[in-house]
């Protein structure tokens, strides 16, 4: 049986590198230079070429063989693959508390360990673990496909910019504010889409995330329009004055403990009643509703929380490149933000940490590749989403204790 | 029985419901009192679920009325309330194609039921105190409870949709309990179940109704069932009610044979 696969797969490679060859030969084979009228017949790369594809559709059939063979759940995501050694290693309290300690350890000593530039990056990632974590509500735990998410976060950055602008207000001052206007937009955003679902509900997010670019791009009196604005003061601390680089491990810290407190929410949100009505509205609105949730609310505050934490970034972001414009704020980010919940795992918190840090530091770590590293990048999700649709790291559901004893009747 | 004399919980005067041009349900009378097993019948297409999805609020029906008797003795007009209100007031119900939430544990499932009758908000939930604690306690073991009521409690952390499918029946009827309904709607429970597993529920619904005092209103193929559980029943066909009566009215009923069988147009 084995062998009779693994024959079927060569001649399946076989003929997959053939056919690659032949398409790209115009390319990868024939130059033409028209300056010296001469043609060049590169035939070594054709066998590159043959060499390279088969190799790699070999590598491709076989890990598909593996997929279909090993979990024949992995297609469903509703059903339980039987959890893998290392995911049981990992849930083994003593290997995952020192290994938590570990984390948390270096997290801190990073910006003494690394360079600023090291710290910067990091920031953004950290920037972008929250606003994974807040989209995951939204998309992750109520299943509301929102891809205007940027918007929200647009709306704080811009909230603090401004009001930093007309009124000197400070980063504190404005952090809260960025938090209530964010959830304000969502709300705002919430109530013309409680009807629609799907791709309807997608479309529409879609296009009110283009609408908030829009305004601020062409509304040079409120915004200054598509040149932005600049010298946004950076957090204060107790009106102590402080270099470039004392302020990039100062916002380290604050968006570290900004981690640290969304992860704690949503982790409690997430197996709270709030949390179950989220679930099951992403389940099923129809029996949710017959079931006594008020679908309205449960979507708005859906809405209104994920958007809460991008109004909270959009602040610490302005704060953190004192300059902003509009072009931070395009549907690319909002893609970027959805692929980092997709990528992994919707509405499983470790997950979307996990695909921030690897969306974010992959593109900055594969500079090496230069030109090859969006292309890379574009390969890697494709290979997580067939090898993995679930996400990187599952959700999994809390298994709560029962007190046996008989209780009260319901 | 002696429950007929009892009060109504739910009354239907008149309904009727109109798709466009199409009368889904004419001047349909239909009522439940206290305590009592009710089976709406007849024929595929009768119009039985869109009756269910009118009293539920799923559907706002054209004419009519929709009173439903809550336990604290209130009478309130429901038509076209919410659903979730409709369900709040006491009036749960289960689904003729089973609608559970597929990712979620068989307890959760039933937690989801508590959501209506508990308030935990937003802050309750990050804070988690004490009084959050003891509510979320409270909700899982009364969840727990109803998940013996009917047999699932050997499976409460396992996914909805890794039940068999007899259990997940069961599953939706201990969702609506968990309501704490006073009218439990059940959209053909039995559909699918063998033999077996149908006399099992029966008996469940009977015990059902004793323990928790409520009413039940159902929609059912199986005759068998339908006869030696139903108190009353009523028969639809073309979107009207054609005779209602007690089991042995019904089966006696030229009317109703002749829904089921058809008639016969030539000698």
């Amino acid at each position: 049986m084995a062998s009779q696969q693994l024959a079927k797969n060569f001649k399946q490679s076989v003929v997959a590198a053939l056919w690659l060859s032949f398409l790209t030969m115009p390319l990868m084979v024939i130059r033409v230079d028209t300056v010296e009228k001469t043609i060049t017949w590169r035939w070594m790369h054709l066998l590159w070429m043959l060499v390279g594809s088969f190799v790699l559709a070999l590598v491709w059939y076989f890990l598909m063989d593996r997929r279909d063979r090993g979990g024949a759940n992995d297609g469903n995501l509703n059903t339980e693959a039987a959890p893998s050694r290392f995911s049981i290693w990992l849930n083994n309290p003593r290997v995952a508390r020192p290994l938590m300690a570990f984390g948390l350890l270096f997290a801190v000593a990073f910006p003494f360990l690394f360079s600023m530039y090291q710290t910067n990056i990091l920031i953004s990632a950290l920037i972008y673990v929250v606003l994974g974590l807040g989209l995951n509500i939204t998309v992750g735990l109520a299943g509301l496909l929102d891809l205007g998410y940027v918007a929200f976060y647009a709306v704080g950055a811009y909230a603090y910019a401004l009001l930093n602008y007309h009124f000197h207000l400070g980063f504190w001052a404005v952090l809260p504010l960025g938090g209530i206007l964010g959830a304000f937009f969502g709300i705002l955003l919430g109530f013309p889409v409680l009807r629609l679902r799907g791709d309807y509900l997608a479309i529409v997010t879609l296009g009110f995330g283009e609408i908030v670019r829009l305004v601020l791009q062409n509304w040079d009196a409120f915004s200054f329009g598509p040149s932005g604005i600049s010298n946004i003061a950076r957090p204060g601390f107790f009106g102590v004055t402080y270099s470039v680089s004392q302020a990039t491990t100062y916002i380290y810290y604050i968006m570290l403990a900004f981690v640290l407190l969304t992860i704690f929410v949503t982790a409690r949100l997430k197996d709270s009643r709030i949390g179950r009505a989220w679930l099951a509205l992403r389940e099923d609105e129809i029996a949710c509703q017959a079931m006594g949730i008020d679908n309205t609310k449960a979507k708005l505050l859906a809405f209104a929380m994920g958007a809460t934490f991008a109004g909270f970034m959009g602040v610490v972001f302005a704060a953190k490149t004192t300059f902003i414009n509009p072009a931070s704020f395009t549907f690319m980010e909002s893609a970027m933000i959805l692929a980092i919940v997709v990528l992994g795992g919707m509405g499983s918190i470790p997950g979307v940490i996990l695909g921030a840090f690897l969306l974010m530091l992959m593109p900055e770590y594969m500079r090496a590749f230069s030109q090859y590293r969006m292309l890379l990048f574009g390969a890697t999700m494709i290979v997580v989403m067939v090898f993995r649709p679930q996400g990187l790291i599952k959700a999994r559901r809390k298994i709560y204790k029962v007190n046996t004893k008989p209780a009260g009747q319901a | 029985m002696s429950e007929m004399n009892s009060a109504a919980v739910l009354a239907v005067r008149n309904m009727s419901m109109n798709f466009g041009g199409l009368r889904a349900l004419s001047d349909v009378d239909l009522e439940v009192r206290a305590g009592e097993v009710v089976a709406l019948i007849g024929p595929n297409g009768a119009g039985k679920t869109t009756f269910f999805n009118c009293i539920t609020g799923i559907y706002t029906p054209t004419e009519g009325e929709i009173l439903a008797t809550a336990r604290d003795g209130k009478t309130h007009r429901i038509n076209g309330m919410r659903t979730n209100l409709v369900c709040e007031l006491g009036m749960a119900r289960t689904f003729q194609n089973i609608r559970l939430f597929p990712s979620m544990t068989a307890l959760e499932n039933v937690m989801i039921g508590r959501h209506c009758r508990t308030k935990e908000g937003i802050f309750g939930a990050i804070v988690r105190g004490p009084g959050t604690r003891r509510e979320e306690q409270h909700v899982v073991d009364t969840s727990y409870h109803l998940l013996q009521k009917v047999g699932l409690e050997q499976v409460a952390d396992e996914y909805a949709s890794n039940l068999p499918y007899g259990a997940q029946r069961r599953l939706e009827i201990a969702r609506a309990l968990a309501t704490e309904p006073f009218l439990l709607l059940l959209d053909e429970p039995a559909a699918g179940m063998n033999p077996q597993e149908t006399l099992e529920l029966k008996e469940m619904v009977i015990q059902i109704r004793h323990e928790f005092a409520v009413s039940v209103l159902l929609i059912e193929h199986d005759m068998k069932m339908v006869m030696s559980l139903s108190d009353r029943i009523y028969v639809m066909e073309y979107g009207r009610v054609i005779s209602t009566g007690t089991p042995a009215e019904i089966s006696a009923d030229p009317q109703v044979i002749r829904a089921y069988l058809g008639e016969e147009t030539d000698a």
